[in-house]
């Protein structure tokens, strides 16, 4: 059913082709999900281009893309939509989820262990067989547009009790695990992200790689390719190596004075 | 004794053990079968021995039994920790001083042994230590006529007592001379040589100030740790090893199966800190294990060998420098620049001198050196490394022929030039060499492994606790020693009769807890539906809509009733005289000991009603080798037939050692995640032990409990049931006690104080 303002879709079309470094045959495997309208999750570390990878295949794929970045905060309402006061009365306003589901989007929840867990299972009978959402405020049965497609991500590094995701929501999904691209991948995208001289981009996925190793040994979670591109464009800019890695790579990452001594020789090392 | 579970064959081996021992003093007997338990643990089967063996010898010196009881509680840790050849060593220092006038001081040494011997780490390190005590005794034992020594040394016993301080912020070296200082300046004034060794005078501080320098490697372990990790994706155990020891060479830093051995404190050097000292160090060691071959060396000379080892170093170093070109830098800042005319080869061996500034050559593109020959080898090893990695083999190759090349008569020579040839960041070498003929290397011999701690311990083993020595305003370090188990259980029923007999008063305290449980009201705001409507938010909705933006639906506050976030922990005074029956009226002859446990019943049963987590325990103590602390409740166990069984067993017995059992309730107390801690410390008399002479001593050690405690965010408040608590409560409590005059009523006012507390 394609309601007349169908049109409310065109403002999430994907313009320009986004930069995307294929890792693997993420690209292939992703196209055959949407073939068969499988939900996907999208897992990995931060700033490892889970959200890239999700714009780039609406993209390619010409739909829609709606975006939802979950928090504590999000009720159900938030997602499905809730009935307004009006002059003349009250209206029903779609929340993004339905507003995918109805109109055809791929709908894209991010970070969707931060929504509590009674929020999320409003998606369940989106992702099995039956493609339906039910509106029991409103008293209708949304069949979902055949275009339609639930995208989640989430980061399992959180390694926490109550941020997890339950596994009847799990086993809704088609997973995709992304981790940070070897070292020529990602001064690749360093390059093509920033225009970067490789040179520099490889130093800087150097120092990255040690921050990596670091993980769990006092480090929560290491430098990601983003932080990366940070770096790269401030030291684009004219900021000095030392300067612009100390700042966008070994601060926001820890406080732990040993770490950040380490991380320091470490720029010192690569950047020589 | 306690009451833990054990290993099955144990009880026939401690009988062996006990007839080994053959010793009679009675604490001795009672404390013996933890100790096997705790060193069989931690010592196989041969160390235990040697060590009953030992505990024989301590016995039989005639000495008393509190040498015997230091050594039976210490040694496990100290043999675990520094392997158990070192007992030898430590039983020779023993004999000794049984020799001099110093035998009383036995106690003192082998109480510190244990905090000395986790500041020493390794086997050489303890001789040295040992070495340093036994030299200053020779010095300052004194002698009336000439010949024989026959007074004990008077700073000795205070040395002892300030070593693991002492240790820990000097290294063995600065430890002798810090001791060589106060002997040779004090020697004729024993009052004076005390004040000095018990750092009290302001020489002996200057004099620790002045030899503490350099870094310490166990300051920067974490760093290199992670630079290892993080820089080189390797980790290996670091050793270090002290330097000022050696006297006919510098040891140089190694690595073998055991650890990287690296030097225990570096001093900055011009250009290059300490830190990055150590880690080039590390980094070469690195180098080695991830590239290096080893070569088989009986058929080379020991020339070809020191050429195949620099060329070796420096295909190394080169591959570091590729892989990190930043530490190129700090190599070129550590390796010598060899002056090109420095050695003369009509008197000297110059073939170390050459190699050197080769070395320097192959790192150093401005080198400046002229020598042809020189320059042909530098371009020839970068032609082999420019393909790749090269190999050892290769190398060798390329060494063997420089050699040759270079040979001069004179290298025969014994005097060899060594200025400006060592190169201190690089490893000896041990690893590269692999000798067809072994067995008569030093190494063979003491390959013995050291063995891990595999077994698990048999029940708890005691915890070693701090005591507070007001007179010299520091810890004793682990001076008590705590043993925990379960309390005994009997009949719960008996504790249910108590409440029944208390029924009344039950009542009216539930009236107070109905009181004290509305007052935590939590309003939650912006719900979508709640109980009531939220004004405010409810208009800034209104409005929204009004100018047509989107209004926030959740206009509804509720209520909730937010959980007491309180972690309790009541502990027991349960020394000897809760038995006394009490005088005061109203008491129709019962003991303190069952007024408490009614108390503490009503107590226990009110906080369950209002769901806080609550621990009980009970305490007492028999001299510092053995303070008991009895678990009663756990704080997620519920009040049930369990607790009140155990809670009908009480006994009392003994003396109160309060700071431990403080201490150790507080270890428990901060691990809960619970917004406010609260110990409340019940008990009938002062902090006393059969052991401790000096009155204040364990008041001030509790005061400093206290203050521990604080600082760690847990609230003690002490109810005290005797009548002249004023004159010491207060010191050690500060405001946070009562004094409960009218025993009889303890009943009705511990729950209600509590109340009163947590409102």
């Amino acid at each position: 059913m394609t309601a007349p303002d169908s049109s409310i879709l065109n403002q999430y079309l994907v313009g320009k082709e986004p930069f995307y470094q294929p890792q693997h045959d993420e690209v292939a495997l992703f196209e055959a999900a949407y073939r068969r309208r499988l939900p996907v999750m999208v897992k990995g570390p931060t700033g490892c281009g889970k959200s890239r990878f999700v714009e780039f295949m609406a993209w390619r794929l010409g739909m829609p893309l709606v975006t939802v970045a979950c928090n504590e905060d999000m009720t159900a309402a938030d997602l499905v939509g809730r009935w307004l006061l009006d002059k003349d009365g009250t209206r029903w306003q779609d929340g993004p989820l339905t507003v995918a589901a109805r109109y055809g989007a791929i709908c894209y929840l991010d970070e969707i262990v931060e929504a509590r867990q009674d929020t999320t299972v409003v998606i369940h009978p989106l992702t099995d067989h039956r493609r339906t959402l039910p509106l029991d405020k409103k008293g209708e049965l949304i069949r979902a547009h055949p275009d339609f497609q639930l995208v989640i991500s989430y980061n399992p590094g959180y390694q926490s009790l109550m941020k997890d995701l339950k596994q009847s929501t799990k086993q809704r999904f088609t997973g995709f695990e992304f981790d940070y691209p070897n070292a020529e991948l990602e001064a690749g995208i360093l390059v093509q992200e920033t225009g970067v001289a490789p040179s520099i981009a490889a130093q800087l996925v150097a120092v990255a790689a040690t921050a990596r190793r670091l993980k769990g040994h006092g480090l929560d979670e290491g430098i990601s390719t983003r932080l990366l591109v940070y770096a790269a464009m401030l030291m684009d800019d004219g900021v000095a190596p030392r300067a612009a890695c100390r700042m966008a790579l070994v601060q926001p990452i820890t406080d732990d004075a040993d770490i950040r001594a380490t991380l320091e020789h470490a720029i010192d090392m690569a950047f020589a | 004794m306690t009451d833990h579970p054990r290993d099955p064959s144990l009880p026939s081996r401690l009988a062996a053990y006990r007839k080994q021992l053959d010793c009679r003093f009675p604490w001795v007997g009672e404390v013996f079968s933890d100790c096997i338990a705790k060193a069989s643990a931690r010592l196989g089967p041969a160390g235990v021995s040697a060590y009953v063996d030992a505990a024989r010898v301590l016995c039989k010196l005639g000495r008393g039994e509190e040498p015997v009881l230091i050594f039976l509680e210490e040694w496990p840790d100290v043999g675990a920790a520094l392997g158990d050849g070192t007992l030898e060593m430590v039983m020779q220092m023993v004999q000794f001083m049984q020799r001099t006038p110093n035998g009383n001081a036995i106690g003192g040494f082998l109480q510190t042994l244990a905090p000395v011997s986790r500041t020493l780490l390794s086997r050489e390190q303890l001789g040295h230590y040992l070495n340093t005590l036994r030299d200053m005794m020779e010095r300052t034992t004194g002698s009336i006529h000439g010949h024989h020594q026959t007074h004990p040394s008077p700073g000795l016993p205070e040395l002892l007592r300030q070593a693991p301080t002492l240790l820990q912020s000097l290294t063995v070296d600065g430890l002798r001379n810090w001791v060589d200082y106060g002997v040779r300046n004090y020697l004729h004034h024993p009052e004076r040589q005390k004040d000095f060794f018990s750092l009290q005078s302001a020489d002996s501080r200057a004099v620790l100030q002045r030899e503490r320098h350099g870094t310490l490697l166990a300051d920067v372990e974490r760093k290199l740790d992670l630079y290892l990790r993080g820089l080189w994706q390797d980790s290996e155990v670091l050793v270090p090893y002290s330097t000022a020891f050696a006297t006919l060479r510098t040891p140089q830093p190694y690595y073998d199966a055991l650890g990287m051995r690296l030097p225990d404190v570096l001093d900055d050097l011009p250009g290059v800190s300490a830190l990055d000292h150590y880690r080039a160090i590390l980094a070469h060691m690195v180098g080695h294990r991830r590239w290096s071959i080893p070569q088989t060396a009986d058929n080379w000379s020991p020339f070809q060998r020191m050429a195949v080892e620099f060329f070796e170093d420096a295909r190394i170093d080169t591959l570091l420098i590729r892989t990190y070109p930043g530490l190129r830098a700090i190599l070129l800042a550590l390796h010598p620049k060899p002056a090109e005319g420095a050695c003369d080869p009509e008197t000297t061996s110059c073939l170390r001198h050459r190699l050197a500034m080769l070395s320097r050559a192959l790192l150093d593109p401005e080198h400046g050196y002229r020598n042809p020959v020189l320059h042909d080898f530098v371009g020839r090893f970068h032609r082999e490394l420019a393909g790749g990695n090269a190999d050892t083999p290769t190398m060798a190759r390329l060494a063997l022929d420089y050699v040759t090349t270079t040979r001069r008569q004179s290298d025969q020579f014994a005097k060899v030039h060594f200025a400006d040839t060592e190169i201190s960041y690089r490893d000896d070498n041990r690893g590269l060499w692999r000798f067809i003929e072994s067995g008569d290397e030093e190494e063979a011999f003491d390959a013995e492994q050291r063995k891990s701690p595999d077994l698990e311990t048999q029940g708890l083993p005691p915890r070693h606790y701090p005591e507070w020595d007001y007179q010299s305003q520091s810890y004793r370090p682990d001076w008590v020693s705590l043993y925990e188990g379960l309390h005994a259980s009997a009949a719960a029923a008996t504790i249910d009769q108590l409440l029944l007999k208390h029924a009344a008063l039950a009542k009216h305290l539930k009236r107070l807890l109905d009181l004290l449980k509305p007052q935590d009201k939590v309003r939650i705001r912006y719900q979508e539906e709640g109980s009531e409507l939220d004004l405010d938010v409810a208009l800034r909705s209104w409005i929204d809509f009004k100018s047509g933006s989107t209004p926030d639906p959740r206009i509804n506050m509720s209520h909730r009733t937010a959980g007491r976030d309180i972690a309790v922990t009541l502990l027991l005074d349960l020394s000897e005289s809760l038995n006394e029956p009490v005088k005061t009226g109203g008491g129709d002859g019962q003991t303190v000991l069952q007024l408490s446990q009614e108390a503490v019943s009503l107590l226990a049963w009110s906080i369950e009603q209002l769901g806080d987590p609550l621990a009980i325990a009970g305490f007492n103590s028999n001299t510092r080798h053995e303070v008991r602390y009895l678990h009663i409740k756990g704080f997620s166990e519920p009040w049930g037939d369990a607790v009140k069984g155990r809670l009908a067993a009480l006994q009392a017995g003994y003396s109160t050692r309060m700071g431990a059992a403080m201490r150790h309730a507080g270890h428990y107390l901060a691990a809960r995640k619970a917004d406010k801690k609260l110990m409340l410390v019940l008990t009938d008399g002062r902090p006393s032990d059969v052991d401790v002479q000096d009155d204040r001593l364990l008041i001030e050690d509790a005061r400093q409990a206290v203050k521990e405690l604080d600082r760690d965010g847990i609230f003690t408040y002490c109810i005290s049931l005797d009548p002249h608590a004023d004159a010491y409560v207060a010191d050690i409590f500060g405001r946070q006690y009562t004094v409960i005059d009218h025993i009889a009523r303890l009943p009705e006012k511990l729950p209600e104080l509590f109340i009163a507390l947590t409102r």
